[in-house]
């Protein structure tokens, strides 16, 4: 092997301004690949974002995303990205304040 | 339509923003609708659903409902089916735990082959928290080291129980008949005591459950070998899973039509259509809904098939209500596999981010050089770090 795969991956047929693009992403699966999806879509400036996992034994995905007004793609994921992590510490810190104020059932599990 | 029917009559109610018609997923007799999350920017004329956390921060709940030693229920509601999903994936597949993964075979006299006794040996889930681990990296030419690897031996032989008198046609006695989990003994090298026993005294690595019968041994057989533990993922193979399981469902909805209320000599057949509990008859027959109890309806769609029920009720789920149900199986207690997931995921994220802004610093280089140097071998346009 010459060298590591990297991690993201322009494909063939992207527009010069990036305005529309295919991410390659490697080391993903639709674990990220759904979840960035709908963070993109929840972008207005994205016209379209899709992807695919192209073959189950290939272990990367495809992003496509185009934007309007010829705005770069990659800025787009850039940003989803960070709201996606904003995302994740919202979740757990109401996850953990819910888990502090013990407002649960606690129950015995025999095993 | 939707908004005819009501969940009126129960104490301690949903909230109100629950029976937001756009919320709900609609269950029928033979299918389901409505599936899809539809708020996006641009679907709604005059709407706007673009992400803003501020807004995210205020409908986001999450409740831990029941938790035990070993398992947790608890509801994530007002995320999108793909990021509750995230985490149930991460949770199954992407949270670390050491499993014994190499074994070293000396002696194995027993019935049990060695491929087959090994791949038993590396489902034995074990209580080491894996956060004290790193992954043995295949580049750095798969070195072993006190860092990566837990090393344990199991060395056990059987033999008859000649101690005391046997009565005739009493069944035979023997020492070492079953081989457990609880015989396997940890073998410390390097650092690994110090650092392992920090926190409790008396803690020692071994299997979470001790009772695990791995093999059988008759008299003379005996089973002589070394297990070498390293951490993994559940994506690589399941004995790296630190759950049994890892799901989640919609939170049901019932939804009575106050213009066609169901007749009280029909309110204890209708009842029965619904799991215990969820529908409550009042003194003159008249029937309402649980509220608290509507989240254990199993959706069964029974009052479907009686047609005296038409238009009285209305079977939905609540699109973005997610009541997870996650059992540890392995170092973890129950309540810090989510955190232990969204780690995960923020790491993934991380990760993809750092790729992401250097292929940014890659494009502007690039686009300063007049558009040169695009595509490389495969004819794909590759930009990386200028």
């Amino acid at each position: 092997m010459a060298e590591a795969t990297p991690k993201i991956k322009i494909l063939k047929g992207a527009e010069p301004d990036l305005s529309a693009a295919t991410y390659q992403i490697y080391d993903e699966s639709h674990t990220i690949g759904n979840a960035l999806r709908w963070m993109l879509m929840k972008n207005p400036k994205v016209e379209f974002c899709g992807y695919s996992v192209p073959h189950p034994s290939e272990n990367h995905i495809h992003m496509r995303i185009q934007m309007y007004d010829n705005l770069s793609s990659l800025t787009a994921l850039l940003t989803a990205l960070s709201d996606l992590d904003d995302l994740c510490v919202t979740i757990d810190e109401a996850y953990n304040k819910s888990l502090r104020e013990g407002k649960y059932e606690r129950w015995d599990e025999k095993s | 339509m939707a908004s005819t029917f009501s969940a009126h009559a129960g104490p301690s109610s949903l909230p109100s923003s629950a029976l937001n018609p756009r919320r709900h997923v609609n269950v029928h007799a033979e299918h389901v609708s409505d599936v899809s999350n539809t708020e996006y920017p641009g679907h709604y004329p005059g709407e706007d659903h673009s992400w803003n956390l501020a807004k995210f921060e205020k409908s986001l709940r999450v409740e831990v409902q029941r938790l035990s030693q070993r398992s947790i229920e608890f509801d994530l509601v007002g995320v999108d089916a793909s990021i509750a999903n995230a985490f149930r994936r991460i949770m199954i597949a992407e949270v670390p735990t050491m499993a014994i993964e190499r074994v070293y075979v000396y002696n194995n006299t027993s019935v049990i082959h060695d491929e087959v006794l090994a791949h038993r040996l590396g489902l034995v889930p074990l209580d080491v928290n894996p956060r004290l681990f790193e992954f043995v990296h295949e580049d750095k030419e798969g070195k072993l080291t006190d860092r990566n690897t837990l090393v344990f031996s199991l060395d056990v032989t059987c033999e008859a129980d000649k101690s005391g008198p046997r009565e005739k046609g009493a069944p035979r006695r023997y020492i070492n008949e079953y081989v457990t989990s609880g015989d396997l003994i940890f073998r410390p090298a390097g650092e690994q005591v110090s650092v392992l026993s920090e926190g409790s005294a008396n803690y020692s690595p071994g299997p979470t459950n001790k009772n695990i019968v791995l093999a059988k041994l008759r008299p003379g057989q005996q089973i002589e070998m070394e297990l070498h533990a390293v951490k993994g993922v559940g994506k690589e193979h399941a004995k790296w899973s630190p759950v049994a399981t890892a799901s989640y469902r919609l939170h049901p909805l019932i939804l009575l039509n106050p213009s066609k209320p169901v007749p009280p000599h029909l309110a204890e057949k209708f009842a029965r259509c619904f799991s215990p509990g969820v529908v409550q008859i009042g003194s003159n027959g008249e029937v309402s809904i649980d509220q608290r109890a509507m989240r254990k309806e199993s959706m069964s769609r029974e009052v479907f098939r009686h047609k005296e029920f038409e238009g009285c009720v209305q079977l939905k789920r609540i699109r973005d209500w997610f009541i997870y149900t996650v059992e540890s199986e392995g170092p973890h207690p129950p309540q810090e596999l989510l955190p232990e997931a969204i780690q995960v995921m923020r790491s993934k994220i991380a990760d993809i981010r750092r790729a992401a802004e250097a292929l940014l610093a890659g494009a502007d280089g690039e686009q300063e050089g007049a558009g040169q140097g695009q595509g490389d071998g495969d004819g794909d346009v590759s930009m990386r770090d200028a």
